[in-house]
């Protein structure tokens, strides 16, 4: 039985799931167009009114270099942090049963669910120096609140659901029966982790790690109440664009949110096209 | 979470507005205002209504808005209906009229440059005083940490960062280069900048950061309350800053809304002696002398410098010092 007409298979090859394709196609189309085009349009046409050698002086500006510097190492180490710790969740929640997993396992999507601003006042109050958590670095000299080690925290976890969430299923997927064949062809425990599972959850947990970077880059609420906020110590991208709207300088806070966006956008395209050549190659194609 | 807050009380605004209509004729304000002063004008604006019952016979209704002024400036260029504005700073007025929302004459249309009130800044110590500080000069010391909020997100980080800059220039005599290294030590003693002046109490006060809390002096005396009186001391430097708190109606607004007159009457009110005397209840000095000589006890004295007087207009002052790569900008610049 052939549903689809040939004609339409040029131009779309994949059999439709979904009743009515123009209409859920055209509707799709609308909402992108209004909720994420639309805006972009609007941001980037607000920062074309200035000349290109105005536009390099706001972005490249001392100050704002250095919030960029500051953001993107916070960032990587945010999502290096949430690689490890990500997989850890991740495996304990697909391949063990315990009381209070299902809870545990709803408590991953916490950081989605809560404003973030929430997260910034409550790590601020753990992690300052007379804080639960932070009386005891304090002891041994570490400051983490207000001083640069905060933003990290505040970046991690933020970002923690992104390596989790895209891990689980392929978690599910693998099944224990792989690490039972190494083992019985005489690897280890490490060497079948190392060898045989984690080259398959490499491709998700470099999208998940990659995606938690991009959010971290963007991060605002969290970060504003647990960073100090210092100049070239502790000043993160996102909160030099909101100084800059407070100054009513709007163009040059667009100028440097334009840059922060085509930032996320260049990491986007890179991963969806590595994933692509990814699933390629495995799938044969 | 503001624009929320704000986007309530237009609807609140809306709504009355919507419902006065079709029941009596009955007016309402909107008074939009900086973030601490949300106690201060509940406590006036049952005293106006009640004035204003008197008066006229007409029962008003008025809503308050609460943010930082900047803030509160964008959101009413953005549309919010605001029918009057009581900031704490003169540039966020400015920023308004520069945009034709208020009068250019705005600051002469009401006694004492549209500011019924005024504070100056103030220092809240630990316990006892443990690092001495007294005045501006002792906050340049190595061995101090200051909190207060950031210059660039809050009017009150404004004035703190130009008392200090008024302070360092009477001791240095308007010497330029010596004003700069104070005010560049000054600021590199910041061991917190928050985005707002709560934010920077719950600082100093729970997380049990820094020396020295700045901020306004009636801010600092509720604080202290607020905190124990036992744990903090208020010290009034014997130089500070003249911080007035400005008015004025949003004309375009209140034109459009049949309200300008109210409002303009509910501004006048504010220098009537009630409130004038409810103003220092909340620690706010004020011009009137009956009520000035009443509450002396209240107030330390202190010599207040005026920023118009030795930094130029506002609008200056605001280009100078706050635009983009301003003085401000370079004394935070990498050194």
């Amino acid at each position: 039985m052939q549903l689809t007409r040939p004609g339409r298979a040029l131009l779309f090859t994949r059999h439709p799931v979904l009743p009515g394709f123009t209409l859920s196609f055209g509707l799709s189309v609308l909402f992108v167009s209004l909720v994420i085009l639309l805006p972009l349009t609007a941001l980037l046409l607000h920062a074309s009114d200035m000349s290109w050698a105005e536009y390099r002086s706001i972005i490249l500006d001392d100050r704002v270099v250095a919030t960029y510097r500051i953001t993107v190492i916070a960032a990587f180490w945010a999502s290096m942090i949430n690689a490890v710790l990500g997989l850890l969740f991740a495996w304990v929640l697909v391949r063990y049963r315990f009381p209070g997993r299902s809870l545990m396992d709803a408590l991953m999507d916490l950081p989605f669910a809560l404003p973030t601003a929430v997260a910034g006042i409550t790590l601020t109050t753990l992690f300052a120096a007379n804080g639960w958590l932070g009386r005891w670095f304090d002891m041994a000299g570490i400051q983490i609140a207000y001083a640069f080690p905060g933003i990290i925290i505040a970046m991690s976890f933020t970002s923690l659901p992104f390596v989790v969430r895209a891990l689980q299923p392929v978690l599910e997927d693998i099944g224990p029966e792989y690490e039972e064949a190494a083992h019985t062809l005489g690897a280890s425990s490490r060497q079948a982790f190392w060898h045989v599972v984690l080259p398959q959850l490499r491709p998700a947990l470099i999208t998940g790690t990659s995606l938690a970077f991009i959010r971290s880059l963007g991060e605002f609420g969290a970060i504003i109440f647990i960073a100090g906020n210092i100049p070239f110590e502790t000043e993160v991208t996102s909160l030099m664009i909101y100084v800059r709207i407070q100054e009513y300088d709007t163009p040059a806070a667009t100028a440097i949110a334009s840059v922060v966006l085509l930032a996320s956008l260049v990491l986007l395209f890179v991963v969806q096209l590595w994933q692509g050549r990814f699933l390629k190659r495995i799938r044969g194609g | 979470m503001f624009n929320q807050r704000r986007f309530a009380f237009a609807a609140a605004g809306l709504l009355a507005l919507a419902f006065s209509g079709a029941a009596q004729a009955q007016q309402t304000l909107l008074n939009v205002s900086y973030d601490i002063a949300r106690e201060l004008f509940a406590a006036i604006n049952p005293k106006f209504q009640q004035h204003w019952l008197e008066e006229t016979g007409e029962r008003v209704t008025i809503n308050q808005s609460h943010g930082g002024t900047s803030r509160q400036a964008q959101a009413i260029m953005q549309g919010l209906r605001a029918d009057l504005v009581t900031f704490n700073q003169v540039t966020d007025i400015d920023a308004l009229r520069q945009r034709g929302f208020v009068a250019d004459d705005w600051q002469e249309r009401l006694p004492n440059n549209a500011s019924p009130f005024y504070s100056t800044t103030a220092f809240l110590v630990r316990k006892g005083n443990p690092k001495n500080i007294q005045s501006w000069d002792d906050l340049i010391r190595e061995d101090v940490r200051i909190v207060f909020p950031n210059p660039r997100t809050s009017g009150n980080g404004r004035y703190t960062y130009l008392a200090a800059w008024l302070a360092a220039h009477q001791r240095h005599d308007g010497d330029d280069a010596a004003i700069r290294a104070d005010v560049r030590q000054f600021l590199r003693n910041v061991a917190v900048f928050d985005t707002g002046g709560r934010g920077a109490t719950v600082t100093f006060a729970e997380r049990n950061i820094g020396d020295v809390l700045i901020s306004f002096e009636s801010e600092v005396n509720n604080i202290r309350k607020e905190y124990g009186e036992g744990d903090y001391e208020v010290v009034v430097p014997p130089v500070s800053i003249m911080a007035e708190f400005p008015v004025a109606v949003v004309d375009r607004v209140a034109n459009a809304q049949g309200t300008a007159e109210l409002a303009s009457a509910y501004l006048n009110y504010l220098y009537s002696t009630p409130i004038q005397t409810l103003l220092t209840e909340f620690n706010y000095r004020v011009h009137d002398e009956a009520v000035v000589k009443a509450t002396a006890d209240q107030f330390p004295p202190v010599e207040l410098l005026r920023v118009e007087d030795i930094l130029g207009t506002w609008e200056e002052v605001q280009d100078a010092h706050f635009g983009r790569n301003g003085i401000l900008d370079q004394l935070q610049a990498r050194r």
